[in-house]
């Protein structure tokens, strides 16, 4: 499988954000989850969103492929905003694989067929291809030896990269990760941010809720900090963490790096 | 004393073997509608309409709160004061006992179920759905498998005392095990012998339930330690 397949957005505009906030907030009840969040992630670049918890990242990220619903402004993906429109939410959720914390793979079945699942009943895909798919990405991260075994007979490292392989399966142009290694035991993490960064090399465009700030210097297009369901600011790496511009993302910054 | 003899040919006799026929027939008929009706109920009350939550919850009180015998009664001789429909020949004993029943199991199967698919983590349901799964495969494919796996043994479980509750459609005159069984006492008299040969059949087919039981909760379990 070429980059160019993994990466490649069918049908879109040249030019066109893969993503595009505007003005995007999120209640639940009269609590302000999100409020006035605005952002473009263009083709290619990667994302990476850190914050203190409760400060809406899982929000935010789990807006963009309608987990849940923002309440006001826009939120365009490849092009496409979302609506309630169930045609319009298909073709995002097939544009736009996620990874979760805690691996959501499903333990009931192995690997291999966690892989090959929604091949099969959202793209359609004969058995065959779908399992030769399914191996291509388990090789690419490295795991190919385990498609037989069932989830829970794997460490937790092992069961993120089959989660991520398993969301690359469906040939998404974009991937979203929220906090895909803060459920891992600390030597389990270098493995799943290893498969992120090749996967970053190869040109997927990327947003990612981490508080890993090795992996944001080394990848990050840019980094945004949020807090109170706003963002607070945005920048490359190398700015944000050298000359933050409000003390609160300075204050956040020191005490993850100490 | 035991009479030997009478009890083989009770055991291996016609009668009993219609009757435990008969008994297997209706629980087997009531068992899969209900289970139908009931997964529809059961994943109703965890939805977000509340009118359909509460229609479901005071199913769910009512037909499990009232005695399985009065229901059994309400139905064969009260739905007929209700309506002529019921009065016409299709309103057999075997129909009777088959509503009243599939009333009565529904109930508990929504609530075996019910706990079974909220056991189910929310993540699955999201990790589903990002892949861009519809609610119904999500549903068929996700939810129900590894929900079947937590509820299969309490569904068995039901499954065996329900088979023994037909026993109760004795007093509408199924002529299911029990009421054969009594059929021959009122002309021998001789109760250990048949008695002896009911329990014969009922042990039977909880066996080969049992068995059932481990065999599908083995299939069920892979993937999991
Ligand atoms: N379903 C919900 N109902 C009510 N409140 C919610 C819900 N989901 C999230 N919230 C609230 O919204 C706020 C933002 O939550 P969110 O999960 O986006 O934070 P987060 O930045 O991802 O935090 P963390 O780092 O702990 O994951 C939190 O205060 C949370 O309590
Ligand atoms: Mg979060």
């Amino acid at each position: 499988m070429t980059s160019e397949q993994l990466t490649g957005a069918a049908g879109v505009a040249p030019g066109t954000p893969a993503i595009q906030l505007v003005d995007v907030a999120k209640s639940y009840g009269s609590f302000k989850a999100l409020q006035g969040v605005s952002m473009t992630v263009e083709r290619g670049s990667r994302m990476v969103i850190c914050g203190p918890s409760g400060s809406g990242k899982s929000t935010l990220i789990r807006c963009i492929n309608r987990l849940e619903i923002h309440d006001a402004g826009a939120i365009t993906v490849n092009g496409a905003e979302l609506t309630d429109q169930i045609v319009r939410i298909d073709r995002i959720r097939r544009d736009v694989g996620m990874v979760f914390q805690h691996f959501n793979l499903f333990p009931h079945l192995t690997v291999l067929q966690n892989c090959t699942l929604a091949q099969r009943w959202v793209r359609r895909r004969s058995h065959r291809e779908a399992s030769d798919i399914a191996m291509a990405l388990l090789e690419r991260v490295r795991i190919p030896e385990k498609a037989s075994s069932y989830p829970a007979e794997l460490s937790g490292g092992q069961q993120q990269r089959v989660a991520i392989a398993r969301a690359l399966c469906m040939n998404p142009s974009i991937m979203l990760f929220d906090e895909p290694t803060s459920a891992l035991d600390p030597e389990m993490v270098k493995e799943v941010l290893d498969t992120m960064v090749r996967l970053a090399e190869d040109g997927m465009t990327m947003i990612c809720v981490t508080h890993e700030m090795g992996f944001a210097r080394q990848v990050a297009s840019q980094v945004a900090f949020m807090e109170g369901g706003k963002v607070i600011e945005s920048n490359t790496p190398e700015r944000l963490f050298s000359t933050p511009a409000h003390e609160r993302t300075k204050r956040f910054l020191s005490n993850l790096l100490h | 004393m035991f009479d030997y003899h009478l009890f083989l040919s009770a055991v291996f006799g016609w009668p009993l073997a219609k009757g435990a026929l008969l008994t297997m027939v209706l629980s087997i008929s009531v068992m899969t509608c209900s289970l139908i009706v009931a997964t529809l109920f059961g994943s109703v009350a965890g939805s977000q309409r509340k009118a359909l939550r509460w229609s479901v919850g005071g199913y769910v009180w009512l037909f499990r709160g009232a005695p399985a015998l009065l229901i059994l009664l309400f139905v064969w001789n009260g739905l007929p004061q209700l309506s002529p429909v019921f009065r016409q020949a299709w309103f057999t004993p075997f129909f009777a006992a088959f509503l009243a029943l599939t009333l009565i199991e529904v109930a508990y199967l929504t609530e075996i179920l019910r706990g079974a698919f909220a056991a189910v983590g929310k993540g699955q349901r999201e990790g589903a759905a990002a892949l861009g799964l519809h609610r119904w495969q999500i549903f068929i494919l996700i939810t129900m498998p590894q929900a079947l796996r937590v509820a299969v043994p309490a569904l068995i479980n039901e499954f065996i005392s329900l088979l023994k509750a037909t026993s109760l459609a004795t007093v509408i005159s199924l002529k299911e095990l029990m009421t054969l069984t009594q059929f021959a006492i009122a002309t021998s008299f001789r109760f250990l012998e048949w008695y002896g040969a009911a329990l014969v059949y009922y042990m039977l087919m909880v066996s080969v339930l049992t068995v059932f039981q481990t065999r599908i909760e083995r299939l069920l379990s892979k993937g999991h330690r």
